[in-house]
């Protein structure tokens, strides 16, 4: 079973990133009504454009939770710009495995929270 | 008679693997697996008895209007219908539900009217009933449940009053595997000239059923959860009223005349089957009930009780697992359980690793989850095909999941 690495079992236990930020510039909860998971992401952006932090609270099975805690690391400090355009293969990557059809909405949660938190933000000139 | 013992090798499925181990199949309360004989019934009709039904004049569609009209009248001795024009075909169990919502329902229900529903409900019986009441300003009431999850029947007796049109209530739960007490339920009604429809999609495959002596008004299923094709829905309804209700769907074959302006329509079943069916499933949907037939409900009932039985002491016996449903309610068949610190996709998931397919999520009744206050269940459901060993495949599965999330049995 590679999905359930050391890594991701490592992050679902203790989730980096976990929390609230007290001033977000972008928010977004995502739910997955299949299966009841739930993110919610808080992001704060900086002048350059830039992730300047990142917090997440939410519920639900190893894939989503552990996929958000590894996407709050990789985003910390990546452009608005290289933020939306990120991908299913993305998390992928960092989950270190090809994620199953069935479980591609677990995996993805977070990201689709990360994307849709900062689509506003990314149109702005 | 077929025996259970060996029945496993009669389904072409289980000779495949699943991530390098045999497939162990607890996935039956979703959809069950086919014999060889319903598929060969389904290629047999194709490569021999292929054409369009009722108008055709030459043999081909004749043979293939025996075969679909054979089904029906099988169905109708299957559940005990008064006669096979009680038999009422449709894609699914959720479809033939619409049906009753969309011209029963049109007919007759209007503003402060009540429709009751148990908050056992798949979305299948709840969600045509919701939008019925919102466009007929109608009211929708839930039976709810005991603490012991079955239906709170005391509760329900409030709830009916002369404003009661229709009480719409499963005759299993698919989450819970309950099984209330439909004829009571029925008879309660019925004193208050309140109509009963059931979702029988999880009993009909799994134990006796006979409409007439439940004396319910309409009983809908699926083919697919009794060994059957998917594509293929019933629709029962007691004659004089199917015969009251206006068509369905409109078009094709349901019509007797056409004029340019008007049209007549059929009597009942088949105004209410309009288009081409889905012919072939409908005639290999026969070989299903026979197979069913030649094991015998009242083993598979009994076969299902056992295996639940043990599926839920292996269950109870890890401090860790939660089982949703106690062994003295009247839960059979289907064994929803939660794993403390595991979601129930992870659970799927670790179980699929080692060829045991189970079901986790929702199940269709999102509603009955918020009730219970978990966010998802896991599920096992048996059927027929289903032995000791699968349950021990299962086990198998836990020790898994407790391994690799680091938890102490």
């Amino acid at each position: 079973m590679d999905i359930y690495s050391e890594t991701l079992l490592d992050h679902y236990n203790h989730p980096h990133h976990a929390g609230t930020l007290k001033r977000p510039d972008a928010r977004s909860v995502k739910h997955n009504p299949l299966c009841g998971d739930t993110v919610s992401v808080d992001i704060a952006v900086t002048k350059q454009r830039t992730i300047g932090d990142i917090a997440f609270t939410g519920m639900g099975c190893a894939l989503s939770q552990a996929g958000m805690s590894l996407l709050s690391d990789h985003s910390m400090g990546k452009t608005l710009d290289e933020c939306v355009k990120m991908t299913s293969d993305t998390m992928d990557s960092l989950l270190g495995a090809r994620v199953s059809p069935g479980r591609r909405s677990c995996a993805d949660l977070g990201l689709t929270a990360v994307k849709d938190a900062l689509i506003d933000l990314h149109q702005l000139p | 008679m077929k025996r259970l013992d060996d029945i496993k090798k009669e389904f072409p499925i289980f000779e495949r693997t699943i991530n390098g181990k045999p497939l162990v199949y607890l996935d039956n309360a979703s959809t069950t697996q086919k014999p060889r004989g319903v598929i060969s019934a389904l290629s047999d009709f194709y490569s021999l008895h292929n054409a369009n039904i009722h108008r055709g004049i030459h043999a081909l569609s004749e043979e293939a209007t025996e075969r679909y009209e054979q089904t029906r009248k099988t169905v109708a001795r299957f559940i005990n219908a008064e006669v096979p024009e009680e038999i009422v075909f449709t894609r699914n169990c959720t479809e033939s539900i619409n049906l009753v919502a969309r011209t029963w329902g049109e007919m007759h229900i209007g503003r402060g009217d009540e429709i009751i529903v148990s908050a056992l409900e798949h979305h299948a019986n709840l969600v045509p009933w919701q939008v019925l009441c919102m466009q007929k300003k109608a009211k929708l009431l839930v039976i709810p449940l005991t603490s012991e999850h079955e239906l709170d029947m005391a509760a329900y007796e409030k709830l009916l009053s002369k404003k009661t049109r229709m009480v719409c209530v499963t005759a299993q739960s698919n989450v819970l595997g309950v099984c209330p007490d439909l004829k009571d339920l029925i008879k309660k009604a019925h004193a208050r000239k309140a109509l009963v429809l059931v979702d029988g999609a999880q009993s009909v495959g799994h134990r006796r059923t006979n409409v007439q002596a439940l004396d319910c008004d309409f009983f809908a299923f699926s083919a697919h959860k009794m060994l059957g094709p998917t594509g293929v829905g019933v629709l029962f309804g007691k004659y004089e009223l199917l015969e009251d209700m206006p068509p369905f769907l409109v078009g094709g074959d349901m019509v007797t005349t056409v004029e340019q302006y008007r049209s007549f329509y059929r009597e009942v079943p088949w105004r209410f089957e309009a288009g081409t069916p889905n012919i072939a499933d409908v005639a290999a949907f026969r070989s299903a009930i026979e197979f069913l037939d030649e094991v015998g409900l009242d083993s598979i009932e009994a076969h299902d009780r056992e295996l639940w039985q043990a599926a839920f002491t292996m269950l109870a016996a890890n401090p860790r697992v939660r089982v949703l449903v106690s062994d003295a309610c009247s839960a059979t068949s289907v064994l929803p359980f939660v794993i403390e610190g595991v979601h129930p996709h992870d659970i799927a998931t670790i179980f699929d690793s080692e060829g045991v397919a189970i079901r986790s999520g929702l199940h269709c009744a999102e509603p009955l989850h918020r009730r219970l206050c978990v966010p998802a269940t896991a599920r096992m459901s048996f059927y027929l095909y289903n032995t000791f060993q699968d349950i021990e495949m299962a086990e198998k599965a836990l020790k898994k999941i407790f391994k690799i999330f680091s938890l102490t049995p």
